[in-house]
């Protein structure tokens, strides 16, 4: 199926994307992404520099509450936002290609084949009119050159992978025949019959109950070992992505504030809003039968505040002194690959952290 | 669907004998007085009955509607006693007005309606979703401004203002098409389907200014909230082309409530356009309903309501069967 060209290999190919500005050849390498929707309220920042790394059979954890830029990162990424009002800036080397500056019709070639994606809510995200098994042969045949048959065949086999009974019966059946569990699980064999080499799963389980839940989330990690791909989870669910990301990125009001490995998240965690979404996580353990939510209200993406954009929410803004969170933008440091944006130093978070 | 096609059927009929048995009631209690009518200027009373008893009118109006219906199932006998004669199954009654045959007055005038709804359907389908589409790809640019502008302007016009104005500027000012003739009702006359065009071509105008406009407004407005759905995502991250989002995932879901709209004007104008006939003079059967309500013609008026009652029904059905094509999670039953 991987064309000589689209080899991921290091070399030749990485001195070609020196001139684009990066020269070390990772997989995907995102740069300062921006993305801006002018309206008629204003212009709404929805990301404000984005910056990550990702290398292939890897798994990063977007993580965030609604509207902190997650699913508009990953539409910049697919290009999805070309073509509307908004306005993305960066770049996002994908091999050495920019996805921010690539024309539609180059997008159109790597979508769906290189990069594939995973939506959520695979009720409305499915053609309602259409079968399902048409709608998989469909996303096979834009890019291969194969007749209807041979869509039907690998479109089948792809629905008995991704562990649909008796595929080749429900491949003339209608979305709305299908569960929900069984939609996400042909939302899945769409995103993967062209074996793309980026798969971005957009709260991919967030529609489903939690038994399908895992079902899904171990059909994609089972998958993305077999292809050896790189995957990038969107979600809200710290369990999910505890459960399967090598790194995780924290994101609020359209920026990264906190990002590293997985065990350096949960154990080591370096920002004052990770550590309230990780206190807002329900246990067992917990005695009161009380939520403990993080106060107040996301930014307002259309006038965010100078200082720290979490600096309103933050109960440890007094600490850093002299209003510095409130009238600077503290800068990402990063420390042994774990970085975050925030003015404490790192005894002072160790201090917060250990009184909890 | 079997089942669905009959069920429709017999409400099909139900619905077509209450409509014939309210417009023979208006027309009872109405102020028309088919007997003087008929008898002439100057008229004798006993003139008057005899006329009346003629067309039947001296019967109670129950007898007069059963007399009537029964004609739609076997032929029968019309006229005074002793000067009967026999009306052909399905006996629609003999005009008031000329003692026609009411069914040979609907055979003359319907080649006109179709005519002229045929034309001005294709037109204004043709012109209204294509431009809402255009509108709608191109939301918020000076294009989509224009054609909202036009359509604003186009459904506020009524008919006797563009009709009138196409025939002082084509006809009158500029002779560049010959007014309505009443010797072409087809392209398959002797003219030629080219003399057929030119002829019916300013009614269609006038009627698709009209139609467009509205179409141009619902095409637009559902093309936008579907061009907006997830569906349209996904098919957008699979790498289709513009074109195939567009087309195969776009106007196929988007597309429906014109399907209704359609089914619904079809329906309407086949039963006559009264005005755009009375001002291109077209003979059509909204031009001889006007003329027999008139007059006071009343088997020509009940045979023409029940018509276009018939193809309002009707279209409301191949809607119905048109849905369940496009989509998939309309079942009939």
């Amino acid at each position: 199926m991987t064309q000589p060209s689209q080899t991921t290999t290091p070399g030749p190919r990485a001195a070609g994307s020196a001139a684009a500005g990066t020269a070390t050849g990772a997989f995907l390498e995102v740069r300062n992404l921006s993305v801006k929707f002018p309206t008629d309220d204003g212009v709404v920042s929805a990301v404000n520099g984005m910056d990550f790394t990702l290398e292939r059979g890897q798994t990063l954890g977007i993580v965030g509450e609604s509207g902190s830029g997650k699913s508009v990162t990953s539409q910049a990424l697919m290009g999805l936002l070309k073509g509307t009002s908004a306005q993305v800036t960066g770049q996002a080397l994908f091999q050495g290609k920019d996805l921010v500056t690539l024309p539609e019709a180059g997008m159109r070639q790597l979508r769906g084949r290189n990069i594939g994606m995973i939506f959520q809510d695979p009720l409305s995200a499915l053609h309602p009119f259409y079968t399902v098994g048409h709608q998989i042969a469909e996303a096979y045949l834009v890019h291969n050159k194969a007749s209807k048959k041979q869509a039907r065949a690998a479109a089948v086999d792809m629905l008995g992978r991704v562990g649909i009974p008796s595929p080749d019966m429900r491949f003339d059946e209608y979305p709305h025949h299908f569960s929900g569990g069984m939609r996400q699980r042909a939302m899945i064999a769409m995103a993967l019959i062209c074996e793309p080499e980026l798969l971005i799963a957009d709260e991919p389980t967030t529609a489903l109950d939690v038994t399908v839940q895992a079902q899904i989330l171990d059909l994609m990690s089972e998958l993305q070992q077999e292809t050896n791909s790189a995957l990038i989870l969107i979600t809200h669910d710290l369990g999910v992505v505890a459960e399967v990301c090598d790194d995780v990125l924290v994101m609020y009001g359209g920026q990264c504030v906190e990002s590293g490995p997985v065990d350096g998240i949960f154990y080591d965690t370096r920002h004052p809003y990770t550590l309230g979404l990780l206190k807002s996580m329900p246990t067992l353990t917990t005695k009161s039968g009380r939520l403990n939510p993080i106060p107040g209200q996301p930014p307002s993406l259309l006038a965010l505040p100078h200082g720290c954009i979490f600096s309103a929410r933050c109960e440890y803004a007094a600490l850093a002194g002299d209003g510095v969170c409130e009238s600077q933008r503290p800068q990402f440091t990063t420390e042994d690959g774990h970085g975050s944006r925030c003015h404490l130093s790192s005894e002072q978070i160790l201090t917060i952290r250990n009184s909890r | 669907m079997i089942r669905f096609i009959l069920r429709r059927t017999g409400s099909l009929f139900l619905l077509l004998v209450a409509v014939s048995f309210i417009t023979f009631t208006l027309f009872q209690f109405g102020p028309a007085d088919p007997a003087s009518a008929a008898c002439g200027q100057e008229c004798t009373p006993e003139r008057v009955q005899e006329a009346r008893v003629a067309l039947g009118m001296d019967q109670p109006f129950l007898v007069q509607y059963v007399d009537y219906m029964r004609g739609l199932i076997s032929s029968r006998m019309i006229g005074a006693p002793g000067a009967e004669s026999l009306c052909q199954w399905p006996c629609l009654g003999k005009s008031f007005q000329t003692n026609e045959n009411v069914s040979d007055i609907i055979a003359r005038s319907l080649p006109y309606t179709f005519s002229m709804a045929i034309g001005a359907l294709v037109l204004w389908t043709l012109s209204g979703v294509g431009l809402g589409l255009l509108a709608a790809l191109r939301k918020g640019s000076p294009t989509d401004k224009f054609i909202v502008g036009a359509a604003s302007v186009g459904v506020s016009l009524p008919i006797p203002v563009t009709g009138l104005f196409l025939l002082l500027v084509f006809v009158n000012q500029f002779h560049l098409l010959p007014f309505t003739t009443n010797e072409i009702n087809s392209p398959f006359g002797p003219q030629g389907p080219w003399a057929w065009v030119l002829n019916y071509l300013l009614p269609w105008i006038a009627l698709a200014v009209l139609f467009s406009a509205s179409y141009i407004r619902v095409t637009r407005t559902n093309m936008i909230e579907t061009f907006g759905e997830d569906f349209i995502r996904t098919a957008r991250a699979k790498g289709l082309a513009p074109r195939t989002v567009t087309f195969k995932h776009g106007v196929r879901a988007g597309i429906t409530p014109v399907v209704t709209m359609l089914g619904m004007d079809i329906g309407l104008l086949l039963g006559g356009a009264v005005l755009t006939e009375q001002i291109f003079s077209v003979p059509g059967l909204g031009f001889t309903a006007v003329r027999a309500a008139i007059s006071g013609d009343l088997p020509v008026t009940m045979a023409i309501t029940m018509l276009a009652a018939f193809f309002v029904i009707v279209a409301n059905v191949v809607v119905d069967l048109a849905y369940a094509a496009i989509d998939p999670r309309v079942r009939l039953q």
